[in-house]
């Protein structure tokens, strides 16, 4: 692999494409492709699948070639403290309950932006579960639990 | 005669207490996402989708509709005073109306931007009323030969407009298709790639899609580029425009319309090359080119007026033939089949009170943001000093809030987490999202009026190139494909798409 290619946009969503394609080529091996009168479950699925597998090829070979924009580096830190916390969220909705899991949300996500702070970090966590449990539960009727399971509920 | 009594229902719909209170509730929140920088209209719809489930028709699409027209205005508020434009095709307003401003003269440009935009509103109103129900009346009769290549040719344009690279953007689309067919295939029955996972058996919502790849995708990208915002804003004085400012942008404002409303029909970012278009002619035919770029007050009447025109046109293809031209409208459709409509060109017969309701309703929050803007200005200004780093958390408890209530399950919410990740790694390999968002409400939709089409012409191919209407729309799609790929119109739309 050229440097060039490691910095080009168009080679890594070219990657991309051919990953969902030949992954979506796999799965509909099985789906049955049936006839054009008779479309099978899988004749659309595997004509879009080679579409996008070749679309990514050419991408792929274009960015080999050094074309496409400039991919700059990648933010972990926002990756991380976005899509974590949500999951930390989904994860103890259901068990620990919503006077938990909203807080640790809240504070976990407000840690990713650089001008972080406690007070103003609690005093919005304080807020908005109240105001959602207020709303959300008992005004929508949401079945979230407040306190899950682990305690008993 | 017909129109007038159709917009007399509409009249009668929209003004009912609880569908004028959510009007007002769209607008209002609409100006207020469209304040905000860092979120826009998709975020936001989709977002609130979930809560619309709970509303009647009628009220949830207009408080949506109303969300989409009025981040157009508050987006230029900001664009005015602040110079942060907080919508994408308010950009070309902070040319000259930040100029404005600086010269002291905010309120003139607040004034004109209003103005120009409820001319436009009012007008759009017109014209949807006038052009769509005939054009329901062709997509009636259309087969799924048509349809099919209508889907296409939408696709197509959409792609054509997008921003970035043509490869991306088609590539986009069909990773959107086929993301659109997760979940188990109506005819046979046959789950498609659920990879076993039960709770995929009913495909993947999209508002799973449109909240991950839109918000949260956003978010991410905000917080690697944060910065402290500190705003200086002036007293704003003199909303009163002059007579002399009125002639002068008498003759812009009708041209932004006119522009902005043809623009706004086109798929893909069809408002926002309104406002470009707009205020590129007004400095080729102006009298005072010299001012332009310094504080013209028709570089800030005319963009102001085609993109507000161009927001409400791009109703008509949704309306009338069920097809999204921009991702705000794949959600509306999204929101009327959450409400078990069937979008399409027979809404307007099946449904007449909801297709003119929204329609008078567009009116009715069109004055109201007149009201909301003009007078409430200096609240909304003090809204752009709420700090980000109190904002987004809000936003992403409302988010998983939002997106479990969908199906009260904690498996959309690692999904919207999913998409989040992809979104963002796709707006950092410049993959524009919302082909994908396109192709996700179309994808479904194509491989049944394709399987539908097949049938009926016995599994003979040719049906899509010998019925002459469909083969008319995929000669057009081909013809947008290869002028846009020739050399010389490539480098001209890179031009126009650049922002």
């Amino acid at each position: 692999m050229t440097m060039k290619a490691r910095s080009s946009s168009d080679f890594w969503a070219g990657l991309i494409y051919m990953a969902f394609g030949v992954t979506a080529l796999v799965a509909a091996r099985d789906y049955g492709m049936g006839s054009a009168t008779r479309m099978g479950p899988g004749y659309f699925p595997t004509m879009l699948a080679w579409l996008l597998t070749a679309i990514g090829a050419v991408s792929a070979l274009r960015g080999m070639r050094g074309k496409g924009e400039h991919v700059g580096g990648f933010s972990l830190r926002g990756i991380l403290f976005i899509a974590g916390p949500i999951v930390l969220f989904a994860t103890l909705l259901q068990g620990a309950g919503l006077l938990i899991a909203l807080p640790l949300l809240i504070i976990t996500s407000a840690y990713a932006s650089a001008h972080f702070n406690w007070l103003r970090t609690l005093l919005l966590a304080a807020g908005l579960t109240v105001f959602c449990s207020l709303i959300f539960i008992k005004g929508l009727g949401i079945p979230m639990p407040l306190l899950g399971s682990w305690f008993g509920n | 005669m017909d129109l007038i009594a159709n917009l007399g229902m509409g009249f009668d719909t929209a003004f009912t207490l609880t569908n004028l209170f959510y009007c007002l509730i769209g607008v209002f929140l609409g100006t207020a996402i469209g304040v905000l920088p860092g979120l826009g209209p998709t975020a936001t719809i989709a977002m609130l989708l979930p809560v619309t489930f709970n509303l009647p028709p009628v009220a949830s699409l207009i408080m949506l509709a109303g969300i989409y027209y009025g981040s157009q205005y508050g987006g230029s508020t900001t664009a005015i005073l602040v110079n942060l434009p907080g919508e994408a095709a308010s950009v070309v307003t902070s040319l000259d109306g930040y100029q404005m401003a600086r010269n002291g003269q905010a309120g003139k440009a607040l004034a004109a931007a209003a103005i120009g935009s409820f001319f436009a509103g009012t007008v759009s109103t017109v014209l949807i009323a006038l052009f769509a129900p005939p054009l329901a009346d062709i997509a009636l009769k259309f087969g799924p030969a048509e349809y099919f290549s209508l889907m296409v040719l939408g696709l197509v344009v959409a792609v054509v407009l997008a921003h970035g690279s043509l490869l991306h953007a088609i590539g986009m689309v069909i990773l959107g298709l086929l993301f659109g067919l997760i979940g188990t295939d109506v005819n046979s029955g046959v789950a498609r790639f659920t990879f076993d996972t039960p709770q995929l058996a009913d495909g993947v919502s999209f508002v799973v899609i449109a909240m991950g790849m839109f918000g949260l995708g956003e978010i991410i990208s905000n917080i690697e580029h944060e910065s402290t915002r500190s705003v200086m804003v002036k007293k704003i004085e003199g909303l009163m425009p002059t007579k002399e400012d009125l002639k002068r942008i008498a003759a812009p404002i009708l041209r932004g319309t006119a522009l902005g409303s043809a623009l706004g029909i086109l798929p893909g970012s069809g408002n926002i090359l309104g406002a470009f278009a707009a205020y590129s002619l007004e400095k080729k035919i102006s009298k005072h080119k010299d001012q332009f770029g310094k504080g013209a007050i028709e570089g800030v009447a005319a963009p102001e007026s085609a993109n507000n025109a161009g927001a409400q046109t791009s109703f008509i293809p949704m309306l009338t033939l069920g097809i999204p031209s921009n991702p705000v409208m794949a959600l509306m459709i999204g929101a009327m089949i959450l409400q078990g409509i069937q979008p399409g060109p027979s809404v307007i017969t099946e449904q007449p009170q909801l297709f003119w309701g929204i329609i008078a309703s567009m009116w009715i929050g069109n004055l109201f943001l007149i009201i909301l803007n003009l007078p409430m200005i200096g609240l909304w200004v003090r809204m752009i000093l709420v700090p980000y780093p109190l904002l987004f958390p809000a936003i992403l408890a409302f988010c998983c809030i939002g997106v479990f209530s969908l199906n009260n399950s904690d498996f959309d919410v690692y999904l919207i987490a999913i998409s989040g990740v992809l979104g963002y790694i796709f707006s950092k390999l410049k993959c524009e999202p919302a082909p994908l968002l396109l192709g996700f409400i179309l994808g479904p939709l194509m491989e049944e009026y394709m399987r539908r089409a097949l049938v009926l012409s016995r599994g003979d191919a040719t049906v899509f190139i010998t019925r002459p209407i469909s083969a008319t729309m995929l000669t057009l799609s081909a013809i947008a494909l290869v002028v846009v790929l020739a050399p010389a119109v490539r480098k001209q739309r890179d031009i126009a798409l650049q922002e």
